[in-house]
């Protein structure tokens, strides 16, 4: 073993541009690999997290149009206790649709009440207030930025607002927020818990428990074990994944495309390694011939061959993986939206990179496979003869 | 029965399988332990082969090869292998020290095929044979930064190495300076004098034949003349 490995190493460095030239080949191949799966994953990353970083990954509501759960705090700790490591930010709303009028118009708006601490953890109110401060006490509320402009609104204006029970509420506007989705900016109007419950008179019941999880993939799954847990036919547990079928479909469209070019890439690495380590074994044939001729072993001088193609392996790999890395920050770095932000952001995942070094590594050993017959079966006696 | 260290019995080999060339013709031929021998020759008169036969590279078509008193008809490749690492050794019209590594890496390559590792007895003995064949200076040159006299000289002392007792050696000055093949040939009965060891050389050179023990010579294939000091 150690022999090989030394006449390996040995046969590499004597011909350094040869080596040089298939490291770089593999490192290439490394890099490519590394970069578009970082990329992709990155993109996919903070696809999601624009979706879904900032809105409920799972809402429990009751199957009832109309209806509320009631002792919401109870419900909050079963759900929590489901699988207290995935979910977080639990958050009750109470929620009813509203009409409000002013002077020359009126408009459909869906007022929200919640914890404002509670809610931060999902919809992080307080970083998105872009007027004016938190709507606090009673018969206060906050308004989109949209809204504010279509209906010429701003902090410090009063406006009433009417029930589809027919009562009326006029109430303060303290503030103006962007969500950075114009849809709610158009629709939504804020407030605290107290406030909504006492003016929709749904007493202490709130609409609905929405919250988030750590892995946002796993989302359904959890939405599982919750409605296993809650065993209550009056409460749905719904998930972002089945409403957003669509792009999660769009996801794996990518990872599968992506994937593709990264096998593509692997396979032209491995063709060229066999066939440079190939070349190799002829224009090493005398030395292997006289090696046999001292005495070596067939499967000895064999593993000389895939020793050279373990090392190029390891060593492609390594200077791949640095390549790839410095690659995809730069893109992260230089390629920039208006603002400055990164198109993409950079994103490293160590296992992923993990992985790919080692396909790089098993794949140039494989790729030594075929030289490696060749030479077993190459006879000392040709060399010899022909000197 | 003779003290024989290396024999062949009815040994036939032929070439090609639709043309048919002889190469050597039933041949019996022993050489005894400690023996300096010369086989001379036309060229394509099959001494080479004769030579190949001898050390296991080439195997013949009838007839067995029988060393150290084992015949070696039915060996595996691989007892093949572990038999020409212990007990010969080769010496080539062309060196064929392996370029990448120094002149004391080269000497311990046989060591090293059968253990592996080179401890550092073995790396003392490799440099007293370099001592032997004159090169304790050039030990760590590289192959190919020594002269054609040092690289066939450190390729002697590669098939010294393994203390072989028998060493085969094919035109082993044909490339070398008259001179030169003076030094290679006393340097060749030193070691057959001081270790023992048989030498079985072929040569085209007279000269060189004439300071053999015995002179083996074959012509189409056969022994025409064989000749014991």
């Amino acid at each position: 073993m150690k022999l090989a490995f030394d006449i390996a190493l040995r046969f590499l460095k004597s011909s350094k541009g040869q080596t040089a030239l298939i490291v770089l080949g593999i490192a290439i191949g490394v890099s490519v690999q590394i970069f578009i799966g970082s990329l992709i994953t990155g993109l996919q990353k903070s696809l999601v997290d624009k979706t879904v970083g900032s809105a409920p990954q799972i809402t429990v509501s009751p199957q009832e149009d109309g209806a509320y759960i009631l002792d919401s705090q109870a419900e909050a700790k079963t759900i929590k206790a489901t699988n207290p490591e995935e979910i977080k930010n639990l958050v009750a709303v109470t929620q009813g649709p509203a009409i409000l009028n002013t002077a020359d118009e009126s408009a459909t708006i869906l007022l929200r009440g919640f914890d404002w601490k509670a809610a931060q953890g999902i919809y992080k109110i307080s970083d998105r207030i872009v007027k004016g401060e938190l709507a606090t006490n009673d018969n206060e509320i906050i308004i989109g930025e949209d809204f504010a402009k279509n209906l010429n609104l701003s902090v410090g204006d009063t406006i009433e607002l009417i029930t589809p029970a027919r009562k009326t509420g006029k109430f303060l506007i303290t503030g103006i927020f962007d969500l950075q989705v114009k849809s709610l900016n158009e629709s939504w109007i804020l407030s605290n818990d107290r406030a909504v419950q006492e003016f929709l008179e749904t007493g202490e019941g709130v609409s609905q428990i929405e919250m988030q999880v750590n892995d946002v993939f796993a989302a359904d799954e959890v939405a599982g074990e919750i409605e296993k847990r809650l065993n209550e036919d009056t409460l749905v547990v719904t998930n972002w994944k089945e409403e957003n079928a669509a792009l999660l479909s769009g996801l794996s469209g990518q990872t599968a495309s992506s994937l593709m070019i990264q096998v593509f890439v692997m396979i032209s690495v491995v063709l060229g390694i066999a066939s440079v380590l190939a070349i190799s074994v002829v224009q090493k044939s005398k030395q292997i011939g006289i090696l046999k001729a001292m005495g070596m072993h067939n499967p000895k001088a064999s593993l000389v061959f895939l020793f050279q193609g373990f090392l190029l392996g390891v060593l492609g790999a390594l200077v791949g993986v640095g390549l790839g890395i410095g690659l995809s920050w730069s893109f992260a770095t230089f390629v920039t939206n208006p603002d400055g932000s990164s198109l993409v952001p950079f994103f490293i995942d160590w296992s992923f990179i993990g992985i790919s070094a080692g396909i790089a590594v098993a794949a140039s050993t494989l790729a030594a496979l075929i030289p490696a017959i060749r030479v077993s079966r190459l006879d000392p006696m040709e060399v010899i003869k022909n000197g | 029965m003779d003290n024989y260290v290396v024999e062949v019995k009815g040994v036939n080999k032929v070439y090609g399988k639709t043309i048919k060339t002889v190469a050597l013709h039933n041949l019996n031929l022993g050489f005894k332990t400690g023996s300096f021998n010369a086989i001379i020759g036309e060229s394509g008169s099959g001494k080479s082969t004769l030579l190949n036969i001898l050390g296991t590279l080439d195997r013949p078509t009838k007839g067995d090869v029988i060393i150290n008193g084992v015949s070696t008809k039915n060996m595996s490749k691989g007892r093949l292998s572990d038999l020409r690492n212990e007990t010969l050794g080769f010496v080539f019209q062309f060196h064929y020290l392996l370029p990448e590594f120094t002149a004391l890496e080269n000497v311990l390559m046989p060591y090293r095929i059968a253990n592996g590792k080179a401890g550092k007895k073995s790396r003392d003995r490799a440099r007293e044979i370099l001592n032997l064949v004159g090169l304790e200076k050039v030990e760590n040159n590289l192959a190919t930064n020594m002269s054609g006299g040092q690289q066939q000289r450190t390729a002697i002392a590669r098939a010294l190495m393994n203390q072989p007792k028998i060493i085969l050696a094919d035109e082993p000055t044909g490339n070398l300076d008259s001179q030169t093949t003076d030094s290679i040939y006393q340097l060749f009965r030193k070691i057959n004098q001081e270790l023992g060891t048989t030498f079985i050389i072929i040569t085209h050179d007279r000269r060189v034949a004439e300071k053999a023990d015995r002179i083996v010579e074959i012509l189409d294939g056969r022994i025409s003349l064989d000749i014991v000091k």
